[in-house]
């Protein structure tokens, strides 16, 4: 095949809520470019065609396998990934369930599980078991059986609910 | 002069057997891991790209790589040639004359099985360089199916041994021959375990630095051991042990015992950072990994059962073949012989006879997959229990009953060897009949059935070894062998534990885990041995070769880390405690047997407790202090190795495992009497796994193991083509369970401690990986009444069990469609017609013109006469994503003027070889007009057939189509078309948009 022409660009978009620039072939993807151009090794490469969802990121609000994503299509997009979830240095609601659940084993495929629970849950507060089970038919754990990520997402629903119920 | 230290006496800091949330999990959960890939490097380093065979078997007849070198950034390329300069092949566990190097140095013998290595500034230019190199194969016939691959006829994959069966033992237990005269029943079956691998999330991962200094190739790669293999692999390199140091990243994305087939590929970069001069980085890819890193052994077996009347069974004769691919890699034949012991299963059967043999076929290598073994032989001797019941008319549960191991015979010497340590097998039979609702359970299937419903309860009881017996493998030799070999037995496990000057507790282990947890009941075990604070302790489980205590029964596989890992650190805790007491008796003015440990403290009964950081301090700051033979500084290394595993004895017995869990499944299924789909009704699995260190950590292996025991059942299977080709090079072709299709198992436990680990600890993470395929084949068996029953059930597959016709396609669908003539990967065959608008002979006569047919072929870029009627073609194919350019060779043949002719070609790519080949018919319809009959077959094999299979039958009928609606195109020049040829391009432009193929 041709060597495709190796003429790169500046890529600048929001990571984490910081500004952040890079440099990045027109064919470099966008996990490549967050993990080795900008240092967020939280995101994790499982397959690189789309189906194991380990690389899952926000841009812009939305789940994106980042996989399947150009690097300069994320040119002054938001990117929000794993290393985002966190306040500071306390973890957030999800990543404490899933740890009480035991929701995760080897980690690898947790970071981009996580990016999808949190984007479903601020759009479905109320999920049933079949809808959560749902969601997660697009990742891939081959540690868990899903049993501990299916309780923490339903428990973190559940915590959110009764503390909006006390407001 | 105390009063409440009576309190801390009666309340130590109980740890083991908690509940304890893990200290692993917040930098996973925070993204803050440190994988393999993420490893810093060190400045300029490299990465490799692995260029591999597109073909299963055939000779390598040149490999350029000139035009990959004019590749800006790829600075070298490690072939064959350098590797056979400088290093050796693996050495093998049977005496035979086949050499596996790291490169191939001749001939391949697998599809996927690495040629070269390009290095380049990135991988992305690796890759560039991977596909501009130039290899031409003389392709040889396969042998792919086992079994045909056994026969005398079969095409041999190493000459010098001369056949493909490069091992085989005969075992005799008892008097089998003598039980089988006199049983009431015989009883028998033959079974084929499929290939499939637990496939970790995270592929395999190698930094090489060779220092020329030093000779030294040092290496860090997501390796899970065993460590035996830095031995195989430090012999490859032909450097002393200490001329390899491997190094081992804090985390590890999973690996289920595939991670131990990364082997062949740290050889191989240290080789290619040695070629080029700098460090290599390598990341395998996904595609990669599906087809080339390692699978779980295909198996088939003749299993035979003597029974008496009432079911009991006296005598079993195993007759297994076991498909361990292209070449025998470190440490196969394990898949045999870590079983070997306890292939009595659950059952007081006392006469066994055996028969092993290790076929080689043109498929990857086999290694180390979750359950090693067992999933293999229980899916013959459970499918087996549950035949005998059919054909003696007994409940399968009571068959199991009256075979299990009574309570009271243990510890038990089973037959081939297996010292069976500890158990209960009827009592958590009984267990997991009530606990779990058998009764309820048998209730819904008589529901079931009684409304027409397809409905099966299966059960399986399963012996679960753990922590390996590194001498097992010899088993393959013959006692004359193993005499002239020395003796191999044991286990050595190491802990090393490190109190530093401010009171701080550091644990180090050799058990490399890839997500179980084994920093946290670390942290438990010497928590509460030491009594202090869970928290305070930091346990590093990174694995230095050079720095760090280790054997070669290092790593994480058999399920070590709960007996005997876990164990190990219990007795250096032990040691160091000891050491302790003494020093803190001394402070204290009393005799070390009254020194406790608890909550931080030190304390003797009417003495003021000290807090341990003041003790342990002692030993750093004042060593001046301490007693005598109290050298300073707190620091213990300890070793284990349980005597009961001795080597195997002269008559072939051998203690395969230290531990031998227990466990007993049953399941309901119902299958849906249209698609075939298998729905689990319900799954209970009962664990004796003796002590539970962490009961949480425990269910989190359990589930895990039965999902994948799920997907192994149900969904997971590598499969290849006829020609070898491997057709399961995405996870949307090798399917894996996801959260819809895993239902939640009734897990139970019993805890019966082994009296052979330091904790009564055995292994648990395996068990139902061996357990749960054949308690849910035995489900279908039942469902269904059939005896033939083969992994995985998929709904196709279920389908043809239960007898479904398909029904007819609609009218305007039908295709004539016979197998088709030419071998391939992914063989097609097809017919279709399109009219013509030209008479028969214009159509013919514009065949043979080149100008016509360099128009005619999608994507043609040139054509060159290459003799009568034969054509060298540049051709760019795209399938899906992918595209290739195509050398090919085109010939027109069977010239039948002007009534029919055939039209062929065949080429090869970097992403894989395709041929094809057109029949041709031309009938007059009307004036002018033509119709012309085309039947195709076509075969694809190499990457596009790994990665395409599903697009290419829509593909190949596109490109195909193609050829003909431009040949009509040409007939009418430049017009515009006729009704048939808008309606041929409508149904074109749907194809193209619903199939993607272009």
């Amino acid at each position: 095949m041709e060597t495709i022409a190796k003429q790169g660009a500046r890529v600048q978009l929001q990571l984490n809520g910081r500004v952040r620039e890079g440099f990045a072939e027109p064919r470099t993807q966008l996990c490549d470019f967050l993990r080795h151009e900008l240092g967020a090794t939280g995101v994790h490469v499982g397959c690189e065609h789309g189906v194991c969802g380990a690389c899952t990121v926000q841009v812009d609000g939305k789940s994106v396998r980042s996989c399947l994503m150009l690097a300069v299509q994320a040119q002054d997009s938001r990117v929000d990934t794993v290393e985002s979830l966190a306040e500071g240095e306390l973890m957030s609601d999800l990543q404490l369930a899933f740890r009480r659940n035991h929701a995760l084993q080897c980690g690898f495929c947790t970071a981009g599980i996580l990016m999808s629970c949190a984007e479903f849950l601020g759009r479905e507060p109320d999920p049933t078991e079949s809808q959560v089970r749902d969601m997660l038919s697009g990742h891939l754990c081959r540690c868990t059986g899903y049993t501990g990520i299916v309780r923490a997402v339903l428990e973190v629903a559940n915590e959110r609910k009764s503390k909006n119920g006390e407001k | 002069m105390t009063v409440d230290q009576s309190v801390a006496f009666d309340a130590p800091t109980r740890r083991i057997g908690d509940r304890v949330e893990r200290v692993e999990d917040e930098a996973l959960l925070r993204g803050l891991g440190r994988y393999g890939d993420d490893a810093s490097i060190p400045p300029g380093t490299l990465y490799a790209a692995v260029v591999r065979s597109p073909h299963a078997h055939a000779r390598i007849q040149s490999l350029n790589v000139e035009k990959a070198l004019e590749i800006q950034g790829v600075h070298e390329v490690l072939t064959g040639e350098d590797v056979a300069r400088w290093a050796a092949p693996f050495a093998v566990g049977v005496r035979q004359p086949m050499e596996h190097w790291c490169l191939a140095v001749d001939k391949v013998r697998y599809a996927g099985e690495p040629v070269c290595v390009v290095i380049a500034d990135n991988r992305y230019l690796a890759e560039d360089g991977a596909d501009a190199i130039e290899v031409s194969y003389e392709v040889l016939p396969v042998a792919v199916d086992p079994e045909i691959a056994a026969e005398d006829s079969a095409p041999v994959l190493h000459e010098a041994v001369g056949s493909n069966i490069v091992n085989e033992r005969n075992f005799n237990y008892g008097d089998p021959d003598l039980a089988f005269e006199q049983a009431a029943h015989q009883v028998s079956l033959k079974v084929k375990y499929p290939r499939s691998s637990c496939t970790p999330m995270e592929c395999y991962v190698v930094v090489a630095h060779y220092q020329s200094a030093s000779g030294t190739y040092d290496v860090l790669s997501n390796f899970q051991g065993p460590y035996a293999l830095h031995s195989v692999m430090a012999r490859a390199l032909k450097v002393p042990g200490n001329r390899l140091r491997l190094r081992t990243p804090p985390d590890s994305g999973g690996s289920f015992g595939i991670k131990q087939g990364v082997f062949p590929y740290i050889v191989m970069m240290g080789l290619a950072s040695r070629k080029v001069g700098a460090p290599v980085k390598w990341v395998e890819d996904r595609l990669e990994h599906l087809q080339g890193a390692s699978s779980a052994t295909n198996r088939v077996t003749h299993i035979e059962a003597a029974v008496e009347s009432d079911g009991r069974v006296t005598a079993l004769r195993y007759d297994q073949m076991d498909d361990c691919g292209a070449y025998l890699r470190a440490p196969e034949p394990a898949t045999f012989y870590r079983m070997h012991g306890n292939l009595s299963g659950a059952y007081g059967i006392r006469h066994l006879k055996v028969r092993n043999r290790v076929v080689l076929t043109n498929k990857t290598p086999t290694g180390l997959n979750r359950g090693f073994g067992g999933p293999q032989v229980y899916f013959a001797l459970e499918r087996l229990m549950q035949r005998i019941a059919v054909e003696l008319d007994l409940d399968p549960l009571e068959v199991i009953r009256r075979n299990l191991i009574p309570a009271d015979q243990f510890p038990y010497q089973a037959p081939a060897g297996a010292l069976l340590d500890s158990g209960d097998y009827p009592g958590a039979v009984e267990r997991a009949v009530a606990e779990g609702g058998l009764d309820e359970l048998l209730e819904r299937r008589n529901q079931a059935r009684a409304e027409g419903r397809i409905y099966g309860i299966g059960y399986a009881a399963v012996v679960e070894p753990s922590i390996s017996n590194m001498g097992y493998i010899t088993t393959a030799m013959t006692a004359d062998e193993r005499r002239k070999a020395g003796p191999k037995n044991g286990a050595v496990s190491t802990a090393t534990i490190n109190v530093g000057p401010l009171g701080d507790v550091s644990v180090h282990i050799s058990s490399t885990p890839q997500g179980q947890g084994h920093q946290t009941v670390v942290a438990q075990v010497v928590a509460e041995v030491l009594g202090i604070d869970f928290d305070s302790i930091r346990v590093n489980v990174e694995l230095d070769t050079q720095k760090d205590a280790w054997s070669i029964a290092s790593g994480n596989y058999s399920s070590r880390f709960a007996g005997a890992v876990a164990g190990t650190v219990y007795r250096a805790a032990v040691a160091i405690r000891d050491r302790i007491a003494k020093v803190a008796a001394e402070q204290l003015g009393v005799d070390v047997e009254a020194v406790r440990f608890a909550n931080g403290k030190v304390f003797a009964p009417e003495r003021d407790p000290i807090a341990f950081h003041r003790v342990v301090g002692a030993a750093h700051w004042a060593p001046g202090t301490l007693p005598e033979h109290e050298g300073g500084a707190l620091r213990e290394t300890a070793f284990w190795t349980p005597p009961e595993l001795t080597a195997p004895s002269e008559d072939d017995r051998v203690n395969s495992s230290l531990c031998y869990g227990f466990i007993f499944d049953y399941c309901g299924v119902e299958i849906d009497p249209v698609t075939g789909e298998c729905r689990l009704d319900r799954y209970v699995t009962m664990h004796d796994a003796g002590r539970l260190l962490n009961p949480a950590l425990v269910d989190g292996q359990v589930r895990g193991a039965f999902a994948q025991g799920l997907g192994a059942a149900l969904m997971e299977e590598f499969a290849y083509g006829r020609d070898g080709s491997f057709l399961s090079g995405t996870l949307a072709d090798y399917l894996i369970p996801t959260a819809p299709e895993v239902v939640e198992p009734v897990i139970l436990h019993m805890e019966t401690p082994s009296p052979f680990t330091p904790l009564g600890a055995k292994g648990a993470g395996e068990g139902n990986n061996m357990s749960t395929p054949v308690c849910i084949a035995n489900a279908v068996a039942d469902a269904l009444g059939h005896a033939d029953i083969q992994l995985p059930l998929t709904p196709s597959k279920v389908r043809g069990l239960i007898g479904i016709e398909e029904p007819p396609a609609p009218e305007h669908l039908k295709r004539e469609v016979e197998a088709p003539s030419i071998e391939g990967g992914s063989a097609l065959h097809a017919s279709d017609s399109v009219e013509v608008p030209a008479s028969p002979q214009e159509i013919f006569d514009s065949l043979l013109d080149p100008a016509v047919l360099a128009a005619i072929i999608p994507g043609c870029h040139q054509l060159v006469l290459d003799g009568e009627n034969r054509y060298r073609a540049d051709v760019t194919v795209g399938v899906g994503l992918i595209k290739a350019r195509f050398q090919a060779l085109v010939q027109l043949s069977d010239l039948e003027p002007p009534n029919a002719l055939c039209l062929s070609g065949s080429g090869s790519s970097p992403m894989g070889s395709a041929e094809g080949r057109a029949q041709i018919r031309l009938t007059p319809i009307e004036e002018g007009r033509t119709r012309l009959d085309y039947q195709y077959d076509a075969a694809v094999g190499g990457k596009i057939a790994s990665v395409g299979a599903r697009m290419l039958q829509g593909a190949s009928r596109v490109i195909i189509g193609q050829i003909f609606s431009r040949l009509s195109q040409q007939m009418q020049g430049e017009t515009a078309p006729t009704g048939t040829w808008s309606r041929f391009k409508l149904w074109l432009r749907r194809l193209l948009g619903k199939g993607g193929a272009a």
